[in-house]
């Protein structure tokens, strides 16, 4: 009784879903975070609930509007929200504010540095607060779609309408514009700094080549593309928007330009989440009918870590280590597997 | 067919500067309707009822990269339901107030061409609050406010205690002229039942019922008096007067013999490739034959959308009827493409 069957009888794939641990959060859940081994699990409404690798929830009274975005380094979780403040969140469960809009407007878009910075985004304005130094804020033409740091030095990615701006806030005045029509909704660099990546309103991808800002195009997908993740080591991009994960490579000088992505993973569902384990060539997906599989990037091989329920999966993460995978969907079902 | 009841419905507000908008909101947000509302607006401040969801906009449009100069959407808009949704529960309906000098297309096509918006949200109808005593003038020099007279679903025309029985008959005819379709209440201080403003379904394909020019009687062909332009206004029949826009037009089409829909639908698609960015609205019921069900379609400039919707009643004059509304509207064209595809 204790090996598991890697086969069911009526399903063709492994299958673990046998060793999820459920975890019940009860309300929508927008997305997952890991601090250390402690899930933690942001709902839109004014809720946010820690969770440990045996399952047990423990729900953090915090007294804010609804959460719009969320963010983490696994040391922090941090939110901003629709009455206008930047929250941080601990392991512990104490919640900080960072900032408030002095009109309380939205903020759309946070994002966190590796040295502890933390950038968020009012309308058209970004803001960056690093530490022991005062606050910054630059302007952008149109309303910020995105914000990342790069991962080398104080440099902030802001993407918006026709483009994306890179903003060096310890350089007074300098900022590059990278130049692209459309509205550009999403922007990630890669992790060897090469390379920056924007998710579009229609339903593509835009990069570019830092070194010499030559362009990317990246087509073909069915629906927007929501949820990219760097695989490990930055060898690849997967991301949602088609019913198999689409995976672009980006190991060579010249990223996916004249290459065809990978195409894992094909089910009758769109691909709405995708996380990819810090480690190892394996990624996780969530599917819109609810089907969560593991993949092994290097081959397309399947496991399944939670069957079809009908709502599409909202969150998924992985803990720092690798050992952890969270998952939950827009009802609140969520789980727990220990890999 | 996407007309699912659990969608959240908006309305979009629009109506030229001092038309009032805001009063119509406040009576949309202060009635005792035991709904809550999420309000999108461009300006705070004027309005502030507690227990509703009130959210600034930027009334960005940008185009779509389609190739479709007219394809424009707000991309505000886009990211302010994005962040509502998440939210549901938390409000039954959704109101987008336009500035005065908004073209309400953009507000329009962000519900066909957004996937994400349309899978939880549906426009519910275009309400355009129009003042009785200034409208006849911002039609003459305000190509906004004729924008947002000929995309109404409902005009609501207001101030009609400030103009002489007259006045308003003249303010009307105006309105008419570029808009036959549209449900129109006359109000003071912008008193309207709510339930003739608010779940009208007009983009509802479902709802599609009947498309005769509101004012008119039945056989009574209004597109008559495009053929003389220099001739302005006429008398026509008991009450209205009948004026010719010179920039916004309407057009009716019929016919009694059954269509093609091998022929139809591509001249359908072609022509709003073609024409979609002279095409305001467009909407039509359509008798296809070996075909037992109506055809319906919509359309917001080149964004369309059909569907069969239910079949042909026993009784019921099986013909088809279409109508376009437009700024110089090729009105010949469309009417020798349609002569072209009706069966001999």
């Amino acid at each position: 009784m204790s090996d598991f069957n890697p086969l069911q009888e009526q399903e063709s794939i492994v299958s673990v879903t046998d060793r999820v641990v459920p975890v019940a959060i009860g309300a929508a859940v927008t997305a997952v975070h890991f601090l250390g081994d402690t899930a933690v699990f942001v709902g839109a409404e004014e809720k946010v609930t820690l969770v440990d690798p045996a399952g047990a929830m423990s729900p953090v009274e915090v007294a804010f509007g609804g959460v719009l975005c969320s963010t983490s380094d696994g040391k922090r979780v941090v939110m901003g929200s629709d009455d206008g403040k930047v929250l941080s969140l601990d392991r512990d469960g104490t919640v900080a504010t960072l900032a408030t809009d002095a009109k309380r407007r939205w903020v759309d878009n946070v994002a966190l540095h590796p040295d502890g910075a933390v950038a968020w985004s009012v309308g058209k304005t970004a803001f960056i607060r690093a530490p022991k130094a005062e606050e910054k804020s630059f302007e952008v033409p149109s309303t910020v779609g995105g914000l990342a740091f790069a991962p080398k030095g104080l440099r902030l990615a802001i993407a918006h309408y026709n483009g994306v701006t890179l903003w060096f806030p310890n350089m007074a005045g300098k900022a590059d514009v990278l130049e692209w029509a459309g509205s550009h909704l999403g922007v990630t660099f890669s992790p060897d700094n090469k390379f920056l990546v924007t998710s579009m309103h229609e339903p593509a991808l835009h990069g570019w080549r830092l070194a010499d800002s030559k362009h990317m195009r990246m087509t073909g997908y069915p629906a927007r593309v929501r949820s990219v993740a760097w695989t490990a080591g930055g060898k690849g991009l997967a991301t949602s928007g088609a019913d198999t994960v689409i995976v672009w490579p980006f190991a060579s000088k010249d990223g996916p330009m004249g290459k065809e992505p990978a195409m894992l993973a094909p089910l009758k569902a769109k691909v709405t989440m995708v996380a990819c384990h810090p480690k190892q060539d394996i990624l996780a997906a969530g599917y819109s009918d609810g089907t969560i599989l593991m993949v092994r990037t290097t081959d397309g091989a399947e496991i399944l870590v939670r069957a079809n329920k009908g709502e599409p999966v909202t969150a998924l993460a992985w803990n720092a280590r690798g050992s952890l995978l969270a998952f939950a969907d827009g009802q609140g079902d969520a789980g727990l597997l220990e890999v | 067919m996407s007309t699912a009841s659990d969608k959240i419905p908006v309305t979009v507000l629009t109506g030229y500067l001092g038309a009032g908008k805001t009063t119509l909101l406040n009576r949309i947000l202060s009635e005792n309707h035991g709904k809550k509302y999420a309000v999108i607006v461009n300006e705070f401040g004027e309005i502030g009822i507690d227990n509703d969801l009130i959210i600034g906009a930027d009334e960005e449009v940008f185009e779509m990269n389609n190739g479709c100069v007219c394809c424009t959407v707000r991309g505000d808009l886009v990211r302010i339901l994005d962040g509502l949704m998440k939210r549901k529960g938390k409000f039954d309906a959704i109101i987008v107030e336009t500035t005065g000098l908004a073209d309400p297309a953009p507000v329009a096509q962000t519900f066909f061409v957004d996937e994400d918006v349309q899978a939880h949200a549906r426009l519910d109808a275009v309400v355009t609050v129009a003042d009785a005593q200034w409208l006849s003038d911002r039609l003459k020099d305000a190509p906004e406010a004729k924008n947002q007279i000929a995309f109404a679903d409902v005009i609501v025309l207001n101030k009609t205690d400030l103009v002489s029985k007259a006045e308003l008959a003249e303010v009307e005819a105006r309105i008419r002229a570029i808009n036959p379709y549209a449900k129109l209440h006359k109000t003071e201080r912008a008193q309207v039942k709510l339930e003739d403003v608010l779940e009208r379904g007009a983009f509802d394909l479902d709802r599609i019922l009947e498309i005769e020019p509101e004012f008119l009687v039945a056989g009574d062909d209004h597109d008559h008096s495009h053929h003389d332009h220099g001739h302005h206004h006429h008398d026509h029949g008991p009450g209205l007067k009948h004026y010719h826009d010179e920039d916004m037009q309407s057009l009716s089409l019929k016919s009694d013999k059954p269509l093609d829909a091998t022929t139809f639908l591509p001249w359908l698609q072609n022509l709003m490739a073609a024409e979609g960015a002279k095409i305001l609205r467009s909407k039509g019921i359509i008798s296809f034959s070996g075909d037992d069900e109506r055809y319906v379609f919509q359309g917001v400039h080149m964004m369309l959308e059909g569907d069969h919707q239910r079949a042909w009643k026993d009784g019921e004059k099986r013909e088809s009827r279409l109508v376009f509304i437009g700024r110089e509207l090729p009105e010949q064209l469309i009417r020798d493409g349609f002569e072209k595809i009706i069966p001999v």
